[in-house]
């Protein structure tokens, strides 16, 4: 298995390097450096000289991926990308445009993030099982018609339906918890509350259905079968044999969405206030910072990448016949 | 999981042995209410304050105020500091020589940091000193002799802490004594000192500083003797350190001395300007010339600073009111009163309404009123307006979603707060904004630009037509007033009245501005060549093409009404939409025909809103403010001779003449002048809207006592709904765990 995960990691470099070179021809395709130069110094009364300055300051005065006026290694070391792209593979995520560190502020808002996304996630993901457990149990009765409309219901309505309807009905009209905002520590809990709970209600639909098409599945086969044969309960059967055999398609989804956590929400978090990466992402998007966008796309091309490896290992730990070679 | 917590709950003492998981759950369950209760309880207590408080319930007994932002302010260096979401901080820190008289109006420049208003004297070419009525033309130079209050100290600062043989603890700091530092709260010594006339001094310098990028740098550049050379000056320097290898480090700009800028003692400066430029002193009133101390620079400049985001950009340094006392941009920003404050008072004296409006209840007391402002970021409009709703904002703007809700129309046209508005103690204020938001024609474009009587009236006739009235009702909900030239109200030269109006586009009837029909907007059409819409000399339909950022499905709307303004007399309406990035690099090169875009004053003078129609300060040949690229000679005569006089009859005679131009050459439609319209709580008082001053915190008052009242009134938990869902849900639930028990029970079928 070790050679098999050295074997993935060398794999990656490449991907990674395709991502940012994808990233970094998209952004520049959109915004120049004189635009990015503009956005940071403010749009009245900028000289172009001023414009000169911030460029070259910050590196940008190069050429974006060709040297041509350098010679040998030159032309390619003397370059925006070489200098802003690359450097990320040793982790030097450098200063944002307006001065902050990247690293700094990235280990300061994955808290954040992770606080409302991993009790949306596992809470969220223990009512799925349990609901589609549920609704594959009661297949074909009133239950799991009404649940799977449930289901198709949720599905159908916005995200944004679920953030500013439970904003007014449970901050505003129940008075219950915040609206939104954000605090450290223990008091944390009341602002996470809600977005975690519209984060679980937001995928309710999706997820269920899609967890009781898995155990549907599982539970017309031989095995589950024989298990009620020797006598078992019908708990035991769901969730010692049933969950277990329909583990590989739920691993498939869920592990790689682990490490995506630590990305957050983007509209939650815009919506709710939380200061956390998602809307560290947004926020660079809207202010070019190409120092931040590349950073994000590259800290989450590469918890994909690394979730896809946990996905695989996941399995050999669930279905002994998997072996990774 | 399941499994899990009930192996470990079986493990409690006296659980009998070898029970099944069955009746694991079922004894979890029934003894889990007395959790859930504990907890509960523990919570309501640890809360002390209405559940849905987002404010820690100690700031119930704060004289706290509460606003929101949302975005981010890029710069506090009042070097770089330009955008109005910056200045609302860094005008309640810093203190430049002037401000304005809070309650005055028309606006009114008083001292701040200045002892007394300064005086302009004047000098020919020769260092002669002029009358003070001496013609414009005759002024070679203008001295303004600023003198400084005594006293003044700054707000605690790590870079004035002193050691005990008189240096500075901060000082030459080597990359392990900041090992631990990442906020300037981390540095435990502070200081202070008084302020200093050489701070002003270090300031103007600030401004030539080759990494700060200044944006004022060109403009004053033209006016501050010396500032240019100094800029080049300093630029040699920087380049000398970047091929050194040491190109962030710190430059003592005490060293390099500027020849337009006087030291005459510890209270005293001077500044000498070029000419005669009367709105300098409207500069002195904005934080770009408040002082800044060349310790608190060099603090900042120590190496190292800058990698760790230690920078005058980031923690404000004053004398003002306020103190930045935390600068987290991702969630919160909190401005708390500087302890060193030299004391102010609330203004006895003001417009004759004020007296009426309970605003100078307060004359004569010290300021500020307020001890703490916490800014929270909140993106989204919905929360922001929620959180006000139930008090926890102070304060708040209107979106247009939200408009129906807040405000109504009296009686007589006036906006008034709807009736659940009036009951919450809301109140209402409204002002026009001394900005103005346009529809420019490119003047360089061969259909719709240039001098000639075609182009002209082609301009006229969109003028007449694209029904702006309209516009504000539908798009603006009423919130602005039609433009009739580039000047907003408030401003020296705007008039009122039929005197104002706009004679190409208005008839003055009915007590008001009526705008012509659209018969006289044909009539000018077919005068410039294209009757009912089609070019005569070609024959073919008269197209335009509008270049456009805006987006969605309000935007959407909004174009396709422009659309439609122009099909009343049969042109053909092109959209361009684009984004801002690409918005501007056509504006720069010309490409655009027409375009929409908008201007807040600087100041309140008219050269402020005239220049941008100034033909030498045109976009595209010389990167100037003027986006039409207008150049009318007489105007741009009558410019120069305006821009530098006092306020005087001849001065509005001149601007009269000006305004006429352009209503005739039409290079833009006028627009409209956006009204503001905030709503402000029962216990915020104090409160006068000021469209040119920033630094107004400081007269706001707050009573705390009311705001907890009226807050715990407004947001008591309403808690029964949550074990009604449950029942529900537990309802919807039974004859699913019937039916479970039952097949459970139930024997095998063949």
């Amino acid at each position: 298995m070790i050679r098999y995960i050295i074997r993935r990691i060398l794999y990656a470099i490449p991907i990674l390097l395709g991502v940012n070179i994808i990233t970094f021809a998209l952004f520049f395709l959109v915004n120049t450096p004189d635009d990015m130069a503009r956005m940071q110094l403010g749009a009245k009364r900028v000289t172009p000289d001023a414009i000169e300055r911030w460029k070259q300051e910050r590196g940008y005065d190069k050429p974006l991926i060709y040297n041509d006026k350098e010679s040998g290694i030159g032309r390619i070391v003397q370059t925006v990308f070489f200098d802003k792209s690359l450097r990320m593979f040793a982790f030097e995520f450098g200063r944002a445009d307006d001065g902050r560190d990247i690293a700094r502020e990235i280990r300061m808002r994955m808290g954040p993030s992770l606080a409302v996304a991993v009790p949306a996630f596992f809470v969220g993901l223990l009512i799925y099982l349990t609901l589609g457990l549920g609704f594959a149990f009661f297949r074909a009765t009133y239950v799991d018609f009404w649940g799977v409309v449930a289901c198709v219901v949720a599905m159908s309505i916005s995200s944004m339906f679920y953030i500013i309807g439970g904003q007014y009905v449970i901050g505003k009209l129940w008075n219950l918890v915040p609206v939104s905002g954000f605090s450290g520590g223990f008091d944390a809990w009341r602002f996470v509350v809600l977005p975690a709970a519209i984060g679980v209600l937001g995928s309710f639909g999706a997820s269920t259905r899609l967890y009781r098409t898995f155990f549907l599945e599982e539970i017309g086969r031989d095995y589950v079968r024989t298990a009620r044969a020797k006598g078992l309960s019908e708990v035991a059967i769901l969730f010692r044999h049933v969950l277990k055999n329909a583990m590989i398609p739920i691993l498939t989804g869920v592990v790689v969405a682990i490490p995506f956590l630590f990305i957050g929400g983007l509209i939650t978090e815009s919506f709710f206030g939380i200061p956390g990466l998602g809307s560290y992402t947004i926020d660079a998007i809207n202010s070019q910072d190409f120092a931040v966008v590349r950073s994000m796309v590259f800290i989450g091309s590469l918890l994909y990448v690394a979730g896809l490896l946990l996905t695989d290992i996941s399995y050999t730990l669930v279905d002994p016949r998997v072996r990774l070679s | 999981m399941i499994y899990a917590i009930a192996r470990l709950y079986r493990k409690r003492p006296g659980f009998p042995p070898g029970a099944g998981l069955r009746y694991t759950l079922r004894q979890m369950i029934a003894h889990s209410y007395r959790l859930v209760v504990l907890l509960s309880l523990l919570l309501i207590a640890g809360c002390g304050s209405p559940w849905n408080n987002p404010y820690p319930a100690s700031d119930a007994k704060g004289n706290i105020l509460y606003s929101a932002f949302a975005e981010r302010p890029k710069h506090l260096d009042p070097v770089q500091s330009y955008s109005s979401n910056e200045i609302t901080f860094t005008a309640q820190i810093y203190e430049p020589p002037l401000q304005y008289h809070y309650l005055k109006r028309p606006h009114t420049l008083i001292p701040c940091s200045a002892a007394e208003m300064p005086q302009a004297r004047y000098y020919d070419a020769h260092d002669r000193p002029l009358p003070a009525n001496a013609a414009v033309t005759a002024v070679a130079y203008t001295v303004y002799e600023i003198k400084i209050k005594r006293g003044v100290k700054y707000q605690p600062h790590p870079a004035f802490a002193r050691n005990a043989r008189g240096g500075y603890v901060y000082e030459n700091l080597a990359s392990r004594d900041l090992a631990d530092k990442n906020t300037l709260a981390d540095f435990r010594e502070q200081g202070t000192r008084e302020l200093n006339a050489r701070d002003f001094e270090y300031q103007i310098k600030r401004l030539a500083h080759p990494r700060l990028h200044s944006p004022i740098l060109g403009l004053m550049s033209d006016y501050i003797v010396g500032l240019k050379e100094y800029a080049d000056a300093l630029k040699k320097v920087n380049e000398g350190l970047a091929k050194a290898g040491n190109g962030e480090a710190w430059i003592d700009l005490r060293k390099y001395p500027l020849g337009g800028v006087e030291v005459v003692d510890d209270h005293t400066y001077r500044i000498k300007i070029k000419g005669a430029y009367p709105q300098f002193l409207y500069w002195l009133a904005m934080p770009f010339f408040a002082p800044v101390p060349a310790e608190v620079d060099r603090f900042h400049g120590e190496p190292g600073m800058a990698a760790k985001n230690l920078t005058l950009d980031w923690y404000p340094v004053g004398t003002g009111p306020y103190m930045l006392t935390e600068n987290n941009p991702n969630r919160v920003m909190v401005l708390e009163r500087n302890p060193n404050f030299h004391g102010e008072s609330f203004p006895s004296d003001g417009e004759p309404a004020d007296a009426a409006s309970g605003l100078l209840a307060d004359a004569g007391k010290p300021l500020p009123f307020i001890d703490k402002v916490v800014f929270t970021l909140e993106k989204e409009s919905i929360p922001r307006w929620n959180k006000f709703l139930q008090g926890y904002y102070d304060a708040s703007g209107i979106a247009s979603d939200t408009f129906d809700q807040a405000v109504r129309m009296g009686g007589e046209g006036e906006a008034v707060v709807t009736d659940v508005m009036r009951k919450q103690g809301i109140r209402l204020t409204t002002s026009v904004a001394v900005s103005t938001f346009y529809m420019g024609f490119n003047m360089l474009d061969a259909v719709v630009g240039g001098n000639s009587e075609r182009a002209r009236k082609l301009r006229q006739a969109i003028s007449v037509v694209v029904d702006y009235e309209e516009f504000l009702s539908i798009f603006q909900n009423g919130r602005g007033i039609p433009a009739q030239s580039p000047l907003a109200p408030g401003i020296f030269g705007f008039r009122d009245g039929k005197a104002g109006i706009n004679a190409v586009v208005y008839d003055w009837g009915a007590g008001g501005p009526r705008r012509k029909p659209v018969e006289v907007a044909k009539k000018l059409l077919a005068e410039a060549g294209y009757p009912n819409g089609i070019d005569s000399r070609t024959g073919a339909p008269l197209v335009l093409y509008f270049d456009v950022t805006a987006r969605g499905a309000e935007a959407k709307s909004m174009l396709e009404w422009y659309q439609k303004q122009f099909e009343k007399i049969n042109i053909q309406l092109q959209l361009r939409p684009t984004d801002y990035n690409r918005f501007q690099d056509k504006i720069r090169k010309g490409n655009a025909q027409i375009f929409e875009w908008g201007w807040h004053a600087d100041y309140p003078d008219p050269e402020n809103f005239l220049f941008l129609l100034h033909g030498p300060q045109s976009k595209v040949a010389s990167q100037g403010e003027n986006a039409a690229n207008y150049a009318n000679p007489e105007f741009d005569r009558l410019f120069e001779r305006m821009k530098n006089m006092q306020n005087s009859p001849e001065r509005q005679a001149i601007i009269d003449h000006m305004l006429a131009i352009l209503q005739a050459d039409a290079p833009w439609l006028w627009g409209y002048h956006p009204k503001d319209y905030a709503l402000y709580h029962a216990w915020y008082a104090n409160v006068k809207p000021n469209k040119i001053a920033y630094n107004t915190l400081k007269y706001h008052r707050i009573d705390q006592a009311l705001r907890n009242q009226m807050r715990n009134d407004w947001n008591q938990p309403l808690w029964w709904p949550l074990p009604l869902m449950g029942l529900l849900i537990a309802m919807a639930a039974l004859p699913a765990v019937l039916t479970w028990r039952r097949r459970e029970r139930g024997t095998a079928r063949a």
